[in-house]
């Protein structure tokens, strides 16, 4: 499951993951940070299974976790499934269907934002 | 052998009788029955496209307004519309962009917000005459205010296009959407079987007056589209329809990150099977139907051909070029294509959509020219600065100094002994390296990978080089990289400044 934290300035210098991971076991997976004056933002992806625990252990150090059940969103009215989102995805989110129509397997997205210019048609925004 | 008429297959509309399939159920229908068949069996193909098509717009006349205005500019939620027919007369066209939002909106949207039944703010301006005494007027207007709108578009329904990509180490924004760097992907348009003009290659029922489906209305093929191309398979047409009778579920604004802002059209084109050598000819297949892949990282009107593919291939996902498998994703929409195609099939069925003759032909030899261009645009050889002093890897820090001062240029290419470049060290490299007390080779201090340009590049493509990497000099190499000179920001400023 993927999973977005934010850190508030003042926790950022901690070993925060490292903590969570000892305490845990769980390895997790960062998909991508930034950090900056405002705090730290983080998106991870854990195996469903550990997800309760790897949540409990981040807000126990005060980190606020929100899981991202749709990582990417794909706007129904305006999306007419040209495609132009399928070739500049680096983990294969999106694909053709065999009516031809583009299905978006949410799981897979990094949010790493290539598909959000790519559309032609403005019906791709990340979730925050 | 089948004979039939176009009136034959109208009466059949009439009583409820007429066989109509979409064109792709038509290509198994001819490899089940053959043509012969085939043209016994169906009446009618609907064929489908839906997407960008840059050359598309609509007049719109507004009425007049008391005091009367001529309207010499005028402005739909900002986007320019063309004003220089009568007074209130005025040409939308789908690629102009907002003035205010840019790219994000732009002719197209304009279209689709009319489509939609959306408000639209009106600007004009005018300089005032006698009749027209009025100079400026702003108004919000939707579709039923206006008296006549119709979607006239210069050049839709291109038979097939060219598939994309990018042989360079960057991203290049293009009109195709995004090409990733190093072949990194390849984008296709056109809806390969489903197209109208490769149903009917020898325009045998198209023409002038043709019936169409546009964008939910029920237009005309007014005559051959601008750019028409029918000896390559690059035939497109000129259309028209009633801009209120469309809907949005056919007709889309759309933008093109860094390129600008297009219309999504859906189209599709009855195809009236009067006998079998037509029913033959829209038994084609995707496999059938090839077209070129074109490496858009050289900007010039001539780009070179990587492979030749077919929409087979295209639609599979991937394409193989050399030995790297490059993934294929399209700009159109085939879901919709089809959707179109469907849409047209059940109105003649119920009915609702009878077939027209043509009253003229399309030409099948029409050639289209490229831009006779008078300036003579200048070339990289023309301006760069040639006998430059270049240097090798293996000479000191020191020697290169020294040699910058004496010469008083500010980039030195370093060659090696055959004279190819190898590297660039510019003044500033050198300057560091003796302000750190750096003792050594030139070889230690150079930029090894060096944007470069040919001589016979127009200059402009330089000038796009130095903006792009942000630096001050190109050298100019052969096609063997051999140095042959410089060119610098500086020599293009000149350039401009002098005013060619
Ligand atoms: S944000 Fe990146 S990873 Fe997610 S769907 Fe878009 S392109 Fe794919
Ligand atoms: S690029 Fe946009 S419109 Fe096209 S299929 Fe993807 S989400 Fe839909």
């Amino acid at each position: 499951m993927k999973m977005l934290l934010h850190f508030n300035p003042q926790i950022i210098k901690k070993p925060l993951i490292a903590e969570v991971v000892l305490e845990t076991g769980v390895l997790v997976n960062i998909n991508k940070a930034t950090i900056d004056t405002a705090g730290g933002k983080l998106i991870i992806n854990v195996p469903d299974k550990d997800a309760k625990k790897v949540i409990k252990s981040f807000k126990s150090r005060g980190v606020d976790v929100v899981t991202l059940e749709k990582p990417i969103i794909m706007i129904d009215e305006e999306c007419v499934h040209c495609g132009a989102c399928i070739s500049v995805c680096p983990t294969n989110v999106f694909k053709y269907e065999a009516d031809g129509s583009v299905s978006v397997d949410y799981k897979e997205c990094i949010q790493c934002g290539a598909c959000i210019t790519a559309c032609p048609h403005n019906a791709l925004k990340l979730s925050e | 052998m089948v004979e039939k008429t176009v009136q034959e297959i109208n009466q059949k509309i009439r009583d409820g009788s007429v066989h109509v399939v979409t064109a792709e159920e038509m290509t198994e229908i001819v490899e089940t029955l053959g043509p012969k068949g085939a043209a016994k069996e169906v009446d009618v193909v609907t064929t489908g496209t839906f997407g960008a098509m840059c050359s598309s717009g609509a007049i719109l006349n507004f009425g007049h307004a008391d005091p009367p205005i001529k309207m010499q500019k005028v402005w739909l939620n900002d986007v320019e519309a063309y004003a220089g027919l009568a007074a209130v007369d005025a040409y939308i066209g789908a690629t102009q962009l907002s003035e205010s939002r840019g790219m994000e909106y732009g002719g197209g949207h304009v279209i689709e917000d009319l489509v939609a039944g959306k408000s639209v703010e009106l600007r004009a301006i005018a300089y005032g005459t006698d009749c027209y005494p009025r100079r400026n007027i702003e108004t919000s207007l939707t579709l039923s205010d206006v008296n006549q709108a119709v979607m006239i578009n210069p050049r839709n329904a291109y038979q097939r296009y060219n598939v994309a990509t990018n042989s360079s180490d960057r991203i290049l924004h293009t009109y195709m959407g995004p090409l990733l760097p190093n072949l990194g992907n390849a984008i296709y348009s056109g809806s390969g079987a489903l197209s109208p003009l490769f149903n009917d290659p020898t325009y045998a029922t198209i023409g002038i007056g043709t019936r169409i489906f546009l964008c939910g209305a029920h237009g005309y093929i007014i005559g051959e589209g601008t750019q028409h191309d029918p000896t390559h398979n690059l035939g497109t047409l000129m259309v028209q329809g009633n801009l209120k009778e469309m809907s949005t579920d056919f007709v889309r604004g759309a933008s093109l990150y860094k390129y600008g802002t297009t219309l999504y059209v859906g189209l599709s084109i009855p195809i009236p099977i009067l006998n079998e050598n037509i029913a033959k000819r829209t038994g084609i297949k995707d496999a059938d139907i090839s077209t070129n892949v074109l490496d858009y990282s050289v900007p010039r009107r001539s780009r070179p051909t990587l492979a030749r593919v077919t929409y087979e291939e295209l639609k599979s996902g991937g394409i193989v070029i050399g030995k790297k498998e490059i993934r294929t994703s399209s700009l159109s929409s085939l879901h919709k294509a089809r959707e179109v195609a469907e849409t047209l099939r059940e109105r003649i069925k119920k009915g609702e959509f009878y077939l027209s003759e043509p009253v003229g032909k399309i030409s099948t030899k029409t050639v289209f020219k490229p831009m006779r261009q008078t300036g003579g645009l200048p070339l990289v050889k023309d301006v760069m600065t040639d006998g430059i002093g270049t240097i090798k890897p293996d000479v000191s820090i020191e020697e290169a100094a020294k040699r910058i001062i004496k010469g008083g240029f500010n980039h030195l290419p370093v060659v090696s002994d055959d004279g190819r470049l190898v590297g660039i060290v510019t003044a500033w490299d050198i300057s560091k390296a003796v302000a750190m007390k750096k003792r050594g080779k030139v070889e230690q201090i150079m930029t090894r990978k060096v944007i470069v340009v040919s001589p016979s590049d127009p200059i402009d493509i330089a000038a796009r080089k130095l903006e792009q990497y942000n630096i001050s000099a190109l050298p100019v190499v052969d096609a063997k990289r051999k140095v042959i000179g410089i060119i610098t920001s500086e020599d293009l400023s000149k350039l401009l400044a002098g005013g060619t």
